[in-house]
């Protein structure tokens, strides 16, 4: 029930928020806290619960809840959570509370309905990270955008109609083909052993003609391609964040993009590791030319929202890569980047919006020379850029530098580039910094520093890049037994992997629950097509 | 003792820590004191360290100290450990003593700046960096060192922050190393690749037994750790940074662009020597790159006008030597060099900013004149770290390194003749330069009036360092003058001993040589701008001589070259796609939906007649097509 729990308390959150903000704005952004701050504790207590042992071991689900839903369908409510959700749940419940508390000022409007449809995201993206049945994972990966619509076109800035149109149209039309490719999958499944699922786990084990597995596949990875996003399907990323509100800028980047990621990570490989080896090359190159794309548009703009936009689009890039890279090495960098790349850029988007809120611009052009006016402010946003540009001691460089390290031995062709994207990180962040806070004041500002609450926000995420920069182990502690699973299945980097261990390396069937597919797959491997 | 190794690194760092977060808070003294006491704390720990390191047996002078382990992914467990031998110690040694006289100097220097708790937080951190990088174990923990050690540079050099110039400097330095540390970057996974580990002695013992197969990767490895050194030591071709980092307050420009954190590339090879020596032709490329840069930079120093982008060069051009003498396997010589180098360029940094606060921060040579009565404690440490860098014979540090080096090309089997004499040429560069700016200082008529005296918080690291800058040399002296080998004996156990083939000419008679070129220098900075009062920032006639001038004057136009053939191409393609060309697509998409809705809604007139014949002709098709097909 924990797992159901999960989901809930935000959903109820909101509600309470909703109905309570008629009494005084603070209750909702209370009851808001209150609800993730009792969330994360539940997803702090499974962490450290002692019971991360089980996930050391690598034995299937930490919890998983099983309800029939419609039977005669094959759908069930059925939620499961691994190391690898469990992280990622873990960041949505860490950024949802800096979410709404750099709202705190910013939103005076309707603040009831905004932290309902804040909530509801969060609700949705908790949702998404747990659902192990494919109409349930839909279910959810829907209930996440309409909310997000509210958040951009209500309380967003000037061109907010424009934007959230065209987020809602991106993410649907890949969407769309997802629900395709599902069905496509429950389909050909049904068909080839006479059991009609939608459960993830028992859908492991189908095996599909290469054709068949290579369009299926290409159905699941555009929905993720465009949410993650990848080039060239990243034009609404920009616009959305851009007019975002705060709060939905720090969620789209830091939780949104991540349920792109997820679906690749939980989905397209292990459903599909043939076709998704096959299809490696195009990924990786697609990553490869994210990071230098973005970077180079990032350094292009004027507006520090969709400067921080293009980033994402760059750090995304190496998600991508190393996602596809199919070893260890790499998968660890994947899930160390996702989570930094979280908590920076989420911070790089509260420290733009706090800007915002003192001088009501994010032209870099009336910027310049601020350090003098609020060096407590210019101090975070060095941090924050350093971050980004993956300076060793902060997350972010663990997680480039395994990524990095991973495709490397994958593919060292695509490493090169990919490494000199680096560079390109380089130039962006420091032009950032030396357009905001260096050279002479183009306006004499007389702005206050960043208050306590601020100051605990920045805190919190600067605190949590450190440690993660310079005391990793714990993180991947918690997605070793996932990783390890996964790292040696992509045929193409086994030998490798096998060759270097002295072949003694025991090889774990792919999926949680190893019993199932291992018998699955060879009944299905065993009939001759 | 030697346990206590961890906190040299550490107490800088809770020193940056303390500055970082109270220091806007701390009264000036009180960040002076946090600042300084935390690195000469550390300084005290490195001599302890030191002495119980040396009453060691040689052959026992290894130790390693494992903190953690930093991560552990399958085959991949970088540990966070410090390893000290002869070779990091003196690094280690120039450091901290050196890096604790510049602090001091700092407490004076910067006393009127209202960033001063700042700066000495960014210099803190940049001593604990540079700690770390010289005692890592691990080519990780070392690459972290390294861009921490960058970081603060950029830091510092964009200090002063509210100039545009500045700040662009600082970036450019960043950006420019940061290509160099790429190619380290890749460097380093192609060693785990090969070798499956990061240790770096773990690394240097398998690339010593290394087969023919992996020697090709090894070498490759080496070229790549040498874009990183050729970046973070401002040699060819990615030297272009460091004049610029002169926009830095000047005891940055000692401690980090002069003593410590340029010859972070000299000390990578070192560290790494075993891979330059796999490959053949790796160590040429090195001497080749070192021997360019030297007289690149030596040419360009001749024509400056700014004191401090003279010892700029100048510091790119001895660097040049120290990479020469790696190139030709002359491994001690050229950590010996570093050694000397450390006290003679801080303390002509150290010299040359108590000219520029006495002179209210004015850095043009040709605008002072005749400082040598009223800055006498300047002047006559200022000649010394000049002689030192002329290597001026018999009583400076820079004349025993110096020919250690020229020595060592000209007998290495890796050496050559035309190795030797782009040197010699070099030295007469050397002291040309050098004494150029010591006569258009100090000699000649006053042109501005000392405002500020400097103070004992100036003089005092200055005095120790002119005391060091002669001292140091007598621990390694050449077989004619003495024979003292405890320099390179000490070195003896970390670094290969110089493979080198018997020569003709004795030992005596190339000193000579040397002698003379150095002198000969001297003498025509002394025939030219003593004697000669060719006192002309930017001489007009003849034509060629102005032309070539200019040419050296802006660094043989290498910032032009990169930037038409990089910076431009960049911004214009940023420029362009400004808008995100990708974009149009979607936008496209849209205009078409708009068209196609435009033309169909046409069709709604109203008019009852379009609408029956409209139903008409679809009755039409539908049974034509319900016939036909």
């Amino acid at each position: 029930m924990t797992l159901v729990w999960f989901v809930l308390i935000p959903v109820l959150g909101g509600f309470a928020a909703w109905a309570l903000s008629s009494l005084h704005h603070r209750w909702a952004r209370w009851v808001s806290l209150l609800a993730l701050a009792v969330d994360g504790a539940l997803v702090g207590d499974l962490l450290t619960g002692g019971r991360t042992g089980s996930l050391v071991s690598g034995q299937g689900w930490l919890l998983d809840v099983h309800v029939a839903w419609i039977p005669q369908l094959g759908i069930s409510f059925h939620l499961a959570v691994d190391g690898l959700s469990l992280v990622l749940v873990a960041l949505t419940l860490f950024l949802g509370i800096m979410a709404v508390a750099s709202s705190w000022a910013e939103i005076s409007e309707r603040v009831g309905f905004f932290h309902f449809n804040l909530m509801l995201v969060l609700a949705g993206i908790i949702g998404v990270f747990l659902a192990v049945d494919l109409i349930l994972f839909y279910f959810f990966w829907e209930v996440m955008l309409i909310p997000m619509y509210f958040l951009i076109g209500l309380w967003g800035h000037e061109n907010r109609l424009f934007a959230a149109m065209k987020f809602i149209i991106f993410t649907q039309a890949g969407g769309l083909l997802m629900l395709a490719a599902i069905l496509g999958l429950y389909f050909i499944h049904g068909r080839e052993t006479g059991v009609y699922t939608f459960d993830y786990v028992q859908l492991l084990g189908s095996s599909l003609s290469p054709t068949a597995a290579l369009w299926l596949m290409a159905g699941f990875f555009a929905a993720f391609a465009v949410k993650l996003p990848a080039i060239p399907f990243h034009t609404w990323l920009p616009d959305a964040h851009t007019e975002a509100p705060t709060a939905g800028s720090v969620v789209l980047a830091g939780l949104l993009l991540k349920t792109g990621a997820y679906g690749i990570l939980r989905f397209v490989l292990p459903l599909f590791p043939q076709a998704s080896a096959e299809f490696a090359p195009i990924a990786m190159g697609l990553g490869v030319v994210g990071i230098i794309y973005g970077s180079v548009l990032a350094f292009a703009q004027t507006d520090l929202k969709r400067l921080v936009a293009y980033t994402s689009v760059s750090h995304m890039g190496f998600v991508l890569l190393g996602s596809f890279a199919g070893n260890q090495i790499a998968l660890q960098g994947v899930i160390m980047q996702i989570v930094c790349h979280g908590l920076s850029t989420g911070g790089l988007f509260i420290l733009v919006g706090a800007l915002q809120e003192r001088i009501h611009s994010r032209d870099v052009a009336v910027m310049g020379g601020l350090w003098t006016s609020v060096p407590r402010m210019g101090g975070v946003g060095l941090v924050l850029a350093l971050a980004s540009l993956g300076l060793p001691g902060l997350g972010n460089f663990v997680g480039e530098f395994l990524v990095l390290l991973g495709t490397f031995q994958a593919n060292w062709k695509l490493a090169l580039p990919a490494t000199a994207g680096v560079i390109l990180g380089a130039i962006y962040s420091l032009w950032f910094m030396w357009r905001a806070f260096f050279g002479p004041q183009e306006t004499r500002w007389t702005i206050s520093d960043l208050s306590l609450r601020e100051g605990a926000v920045f805190g919190a995420i600067i605190l949590g890049l450190i440690w993660l920069g310079l005391k990793p182990q714990p993180l991947f502690e918690v997605t070793t037994s996932w990783s390890a699973r996964f790292g040696e299945k992509t045929p193409r980097v086994e030998a490798k992997a096998v060759e270097r261990s002295g072949g003694n390396k025991h090889r774990f069937v792919l999926g949680p629950t190893a019993a199932i597919s291992r018998t699955q797959g060879s009944q299905d491997s065993n009939e001759p097509r | 003792m030697l346990e206590l190794l961890w906190l040299i690194p550490t107490l800088p760092l809770v020193g940056f820590l303390i500055l970082a977060f109270a220091g806007p808070r701390l009264p000036r003294p009180a960040s002076a004191l946090v600042g300084v006491l935390s690195v000469v704390f550390s300084a005290f720990v490195t001599l302890v360290v030191a002495a119980a390191f040396v009453s060691l047996p040689p052959e026992n002078r290894v130790y390693a100290q494992v903190l953690r382990t930093w991560m552990e992914i399958g085959p991949f467990k970088p540990e966070i450990a410090l390893y000290m031998d002869p070779l990091s110690l003196i690094m280690l040694v120039v450091v901290t003593v050196v890096g604790s006289l510049i602090h001091i100097y700092s407490v004076e220097y910067m006393i009127d700046d209202d960033g001063y708790s700042r700066f000495f937080a960014y210099m803190n951190l940049f001593v604990s960096s540079m700690v770390i990088l010289v005692l890592a174990d691990n080519l990780l923990v070392l690459y972290v060192g390294w861009e921490g050690v960058g970081l603060c540079s950029y830091l510092l050099i964009g200090f002063w922050y509210r100039e545009d110039v500045n700040a662009q400097a600082a970036m450019k330095a960043f950006i420019v190393t940061r290509i160099g540390d790429t190619a380290m970057a890749v460097g380093l996974f192609l060693l785990f690749t090969t070798f499956g580990t990061l240790n770096i002695q773990a690394v240097m013992k398998a690339a010593g037994s290394a087969d023919s197969a992996t020697a090709a990767a090894v070498t490759l490895a080496a070229l790549l750790l040498l874009g990183g050194a050729v970046g973070k030591s401002a040699q060819l071709p990615l030297q272009t940074w460091l004049p610029d980092a002169m926009a830095g307050p000047t005891p940055v420009s000692a401690l980090i662009h002069a003593a410590t954190m340029v010859t972070a590339g000299v000390y990578l090879i070192a560290r790494t020597h075993v891979l330059f020596s796999v490959g053949e032709w790796i160590q040429p490329v090195v001497a080749g790159i070192g021997l360019a840069t030297l007289l690149l930079a030596g040419f360009s120093a001749l024509t400056q006008s700014d004191i401090k982008r003279v010892l700029a060069y100048s510091t790119m051009s001895q660097i040049g030597y120290m990479f020469l003498a790696l190139g030709v396997g002359a491994w001690s010589a050229a950590m010996f060099h570093f050694f000397t180098h450390a006290f003679f360029k801080a303390l002509l940094f150290l010299a040359a900013g108590s000219i520029i606060v006495s002179l209210h921060h004015e850095q043009n040579m040709f605008k002072m004149g005749g400082l040598r009565t009223q800055l006498p404690v300047t002047f006559w440490t200022f000649l010394i770290g000049a002689a030192s860098l002329s290597s001026l014979p018999l009583v400076t540090s820079g004349f025993y390194s110096k020919d250690a080096i020229l020595w060592g090309v000209w007998t290495s089997a890796r050496g050559g003749w035309w190795l030797t004499a782009g040197a010699l040429l070099g030295a007469v560069l050397t002291s040309l330069y050098t004494f150029r700016m010591v006569f258009l200082t100090f000699f000649g008529e006053p042109r501005q009036t000392v405002t500020r005296k400097p103070g004992g918080f100036l003089h005092i690291p200055m005095l120790v360092l002119a005391f060091g800058a002669v001292a140091v040399g007598f621990l390694e002296t050449p077989l004619t003058l003495g024979d003292v080998r405890l320099f390179s004996t000490f070195l003896g156990t970390a670094l290969p001993s110089h493979e080198t083939v018997y020569r003709e000419a004795g030992e005596l008679i190339f000193q000579l040589i040397c002698i003379t070129a150095s002198v000969a220098g001297v003498y025509i900075a002394y025939r030219l701008y003593l004697r000669g009062r060719q006192r002309v920032e930017h001489p007009t006639d003849p034509p060629a001589w102005a032309a070539l001038h200019r040419f050296w004057f802006v660094g043989w136009s290498f910032d032009l070259l990169y930037d038409t053939l990089f910076v431009k191409p960049f911004l214009w393609i940023a420029r362009l796609n400004r808008r995100d060309v990708v974009d149009l697509l979607s936008i496209a998409s849209a205009w078409v939906m708009e068209a196609c809705h435009e033309v169909l809604s046409l069709l709604q007139t109203g008019r009852l007649r379009h609408y029956t014949l409209g139903v008409a002709l679809g009755a039409v098709a539908a049974i034509a097509i319900m016939v036909f097909l």
